[in-house]
Formats: C-alpha cells, sequence, structure tokens
C-alpha cells in the first residue's frame, strides 16, 4: 500500500468527524437548540478540562471495576470454552443456555445486582464479568473448533496427548478470536460498569453522571461521555498493541504488502 | 499377483485388512509389505480408500479384521493395530503450525515425546542443511514458500524418528514446476536418510519417478489388485521420464487401473 493511500484511509474517518463537530458547535452557537439542553463541543471540552481531577478520581474506581470484571470474565470465559471444547456434552448443553442469557439486557439485571450485591463496587464487577464473559466464550470456542482435523489426526498419529494437542495447537490457532473477542469485552466492560454505576454507588464515571444530570450540568454530563469514549477507545488500541506483540506472525504478510 | 517384494525380512507388513463405514466395505484384504530402505507407492483414484489404509496403519483406526505388523529392532514382527505414534505421517498439506518457527515446528515432535525445548530445537537445527533449509530457522510458515513448507514437513516427519514413514500425496498440493524440483529433491534427501516409506499418490509419473515398487490399489471395496517393480533403480532423473521404459510402464499401470 501506499503512503498515500495510507494516510488517507486514517485522514477520512477524521475529516467526517471533525466535520460533525464543527456542524455540532455552528448549531449550538445559531440558537436553534438551547444552550442548556445541548452544549457545544467547545463547552464540552472547557469542563473536561475544569473537572479534570475529580473525573480521574471517578475513573479510577470505574477502571478498576472494569478491570476486575474483565480478568475474571475473560477467565471464566476460557474456561468455559475449553471445557465445552472437550466435552461436547457439555457444549450441547451450556451453548444456548449461554445465547439466551445474551438476550437479557444488561441494564435490566443491574438493579437486581444492586439488591443482591449492595452500593459497594461488587455488583459492578459482576455485571462487567456477565457482559464479557460471552464475547470470550464464543470466541474462544470458535477458535479452538477451527483447528483443522488433519492437524488433529496428525498430532495423533505423533501420539500427542489432548493435553498437548489443546497447548501447541488450539490455544494458538484461538489467538486471533481471542483478541477480537477481548476489544468486544474491553469496550463492553467499561460501558457495562458505568452502567452499573448509574443505579447506584458511591464513585465511579456512572455515578457522577447521574449528578451532573440532577445539577442540569450537562456540559459536564457530555465530558463525561467524551471521557467513557476515549477510555475504551485507547483500552481497544492497547489490545491491539498486545496482539501484534503476542502474534507476530499473524502481521508478517502484511508487513510484505506494504 | 505376483509378488515383487525382495526376499529381505519386511520392516511393516499389512496382512488381510478389511475395513468397513456404516456398512460400506472400503478395503477388503488389503496387504501390503515393505522392505527396509524401500520406497513403495500405493497408486490407485482419488476416494479408492488409500488414506483409510493410512489412517489404519498409522494407528488412527483399528482395522475390523488383519493385522499391522512392525519389525522391532532385532527383526521380531510387533503388531501395532490400532496404536498411534509408532509409524511417522505426512500429509499434503503441510499443517505447518503458523504461530510457531520452522525450527519450533520441526521440533515439535521431539517436543512432543517430552524432550526439553532447548534439546528439541539443538537436535532439529542438524537437519537443516541436508533439508535444504539453511537459513529458515527463525522463518513464519507464512514467509516460505510451497515447496519449502514441504521441505520443512518432511524434516518434522523425519525428526519423529520412526523406522516407517507414511507420505499422503506429499507434493500434490504444489504446483507443477514446484512440484518437480521438489521430487527431484526428495529423491536426493531419500538417497542420505534411507527412510523406509510407504508414499500415496494417483500420479502415475511421480509414482514411476519415486519409487522401487508400485501397488495399484483398485475397486469398491478397494485392494492391492497388481504389483510392479521399476526396473531402473533410484535415483532416477528427468531423463530418465522420457525414456521407453517409462513409457512402457505407463501403458503398462494404465491397462491395469483401467
Amino acid at each position: 500500500m501506499t503512503r498515500l493511500k495510507k494516510t488517507a484511509e486514517w485522514l477520512t474517518p477524521l475529516a467526517f468527524i471533525g466535520a460533525a463537530l464543527l456542524i455540532w458547535q455552528a448549531v449550538s452557537m445559531s440558537g436553534i437548540v438551547p444552550n442548556y439542553m445541548l452544549p457545544s463541543p467547545v463547552q464540552m471540552v472547557q469542563a473536561l478540562i475544569r473537572d479534570f481531577p475529580l473525573l480521574m478520581k471517578h475513573s479510577r474506581v470505574t477502571l478498576l471495576e472494569a478491570g476486575l470484571g474483565l480478568l475474571i470474565g475473560v477467565t471464566l470465559g476460557f474456561a468455559a470454552a475449553a471445557v465445552m471444547d472437550a466435552f461436547p456434552t457439555v457444549k450441547r448443553g451450556l451453548y444456548p443456555i449461554l445465547v439466551i442469557t445474551q438476550t437479557i439486557p444488561p441494564v435490566a439485571i443491574a438493579p437486581l445486582l444492586i439488591l443482591w450485591f449492595s452500593y459497594g463496587i461488587a455488583p459492578k464487577v459482576v455485571l462487567v464479568v456477565l457482559v464479557s464473559f460471552f464475547p470470550m466464550a464464543v470466541g474462544l470456542l470458535e477458535g479452538f473448533e477451527s483447528v483443522d482435523d488433519d492437524m488433529i489426526r496428525l498430532m495423533k498419529s505423533m501420539k500427542a496427548s489432548r493435553w498437548q494437542i489443546f497447548r501447541h495447537v488450539k490455544v494458538p490457532a484461538a489467538m486471533g478470536q481471542f483478541f477480537s473477542g477481548l476489544r468486544i469485552a474491553v469496550s463492553y466492560s467499561v460501558v457495562g460498569a458505568v452502567i452499573a454505576e448509574w443505579l447506584g454507588g458511591f464513585e465511579g464515571l456512572g455515578v457522577y453522571m447521574t449528578r451532573v444530570k440532577k445539577a442540569y450540568s450537562y456540559d459536564k454530563m457530555f465530558a463525561v461521555i467524551l471521557l467513557v469514549s476515549v477510555i475504551s477507545l485507547l483500552l481497544m488500541g492497547l489490545v491491539r498493541v498486545l496482539q501484534r506483540r503476542c502474534m507476530p506472525w499473524a502481521y508478517l504478510n502484511e508487513e510484505i504488502n506494504k | 499377483m505376483e509378488d515383487f517384494a525382495s526376499s529381505a525380512p519386511d520392516i511393516l507388513r499389512a496382512e488381510h485388512i478389511c475395513k468397513a463405514f456404516a456398512d460400506k466395505q472400503v478395503l477388503r484384504d488389503v496387504n501390503v509389505r515393505l522392505a527396509p530402505g524401500e520406497l513403495v507407492c500405493i497408486l490407485g483414484v482419488s476416494g479408492v480408500g488409500k488414506t483409510t489404509l493410512f489412517n489404519i496403519l498409522s494407528g488412527l483406526l483399528p482395522p475390523d479384521s488383519g493385522d499391522v505388523l512392525l519389525a522391532d529392532e532385532d527383526g521380531s514382527m510387533k503388531s501395532i493395530a490400532g496404536e498411534t505414534g509408532h509409524l511417522s505421517y505426512m500429509l499434503q498439506k503441510d499443517m505447518l503450525l503458523p504461530h510457531k518457527t520452522i525450527q519450533d515446528n520441526v521440533a515439535l515432535p521431539l517436543l512432543l515425546k517430552g524432550m526439553k525445548k532447548a534439546d528439541a530445537r539443538r537436535e532439529a537445527l542438524r537437519y537443516f542443511d541436508r533439508f535444504g533449509l539453511a537459513g529458515c530457522q527463525q522463518k513464519y510458515p507464512v514467509q516460505l514458500s510451497g515447496g519449502m513448507r514441504q521441505r520443512a514437513a518432511l524434516l518434522r516427519t523425519w525428526l519423529c524418528g520412526n523406522r516407517v514413514a507414511l507420505l499422503d500425496e506429499p507434493f500434490s498440493a504444489l504446483d507443477t514446476l514446484t512440484r518437480t524440483a521438489v521430487q527431484e529433491w526428495y529423491l536426493q534427501v531419500m538417497e542420505e536418510i534411507r527412510m523406509s516409506t510407504l508414499f500415496i499418490t494417483h500420479d502415475v509419473d511421480e509414482a514411476i519417478l519415486l519409487s522401487d515398487r508400485i501397488y495399484i490399489m483398485k475397486g469398491s471395496p478397494a485392494a492391492m489388485t497388481d504389483e510392479l517393480r521399476i526396473p531402473t533403480p533410484r535415483p532416477r532423473d528427468r531423463d530418465y521420464m522420457l525414456s521407453e521404459e517409462v513409457l512402457a510402464l505407463k501403458r503398462q499401470i494404465r491397462e491395469l487401473i483401467g
């Protein structure tokens, strides 16, 4: 790919975002929409800068909940996928249940979780576990099953044990799906934590959001939304970097094409 | 059927192998003999049951009746029917693991046997020159051409360390020019390593170029219907393929396969 093409590739979305922000700024300055209802992007950034220390304090809590939940969710997802891959009966029984649980909106269970686990970080962590578990389990299972049957035959002809086949063939084969799942799980985890905080708590970006909403400080509200987006994007970017580090072989062809 | 096998003691013998899948008889009374250092082709049309036979020989499938016998170090024949790990197996697809370097890919059989990683790598490296893979140690499979990948796959097969190798159409996925080059290379390597080999192919030219003897496998259920010995000893070159002898052999094989 030529340099110019490459530049155009990331410039195009940037230009569109810029245009959207300009229109938004124009609309809010023209007074078509009352300023207190839709603050301009500039006001939003000003609010973000003004409240920065406070926002960081709340972010720390939200990130802790998201990180902890993610860690548990990913671990459980991995374990579930491994068990379902090893025992087809478990897969037949468990998989439909997993799919059904995904039709339940997280917002609907969050109040229940608060009833059960009170107002601390526990209900938030549990909700993050619930939303991050599924993309991990499904992605990894698909990855494990993507292995060529002939590869398994070859491994068996070499007298490889089930564990050796899992370790040398299945886990590496699932790495691509693992990271795709992780990218989704990471963004879900931040959003999940914020949603859980809305419904009650002492600290966190979601709690802060409900407070500023009650105070009708919509510029602050938008500042938090912006911050949540930025955090999610940064984390997803981090996953991408991690993926490149962990799977150098997957990017070799890309470099040849450059 | 005439018996062309040498009077030397066999290293591998399949006796009266029968196999059926869900009432469909696939193999009926299949007999195969292989002498030490011999290269024997099994020639037959696609779908005749060649791979089923290899699955039985390698122990991946148990035969319904009949036996697979492998010579011990002391020359006595021992049944290996239904047991994996006694014969080295190579498939049409190179089956190199994309996430491992060539060095680690070929060292895999050693690693599976419990050898330490460093020792397995060192052992594998000893053969890189002989197999024409010098300089490829640290490369990943995607960085290698199809021909080079099959070389690596053959080295891995060799490093399985068994006395007999089964090669299931190992060069059929390569383009014609690469295939010719790899076949010539293969004959050279075989001169050095003298691995007793059973080789499946549906390519008449390949069978004549590479083997000492050819079994014709035919019918449904399939059996070895004929056996030919190639008069000119290995290794043979490209000019040999244009000789009268080869033409006569091809005519004979065409009539036998019918």
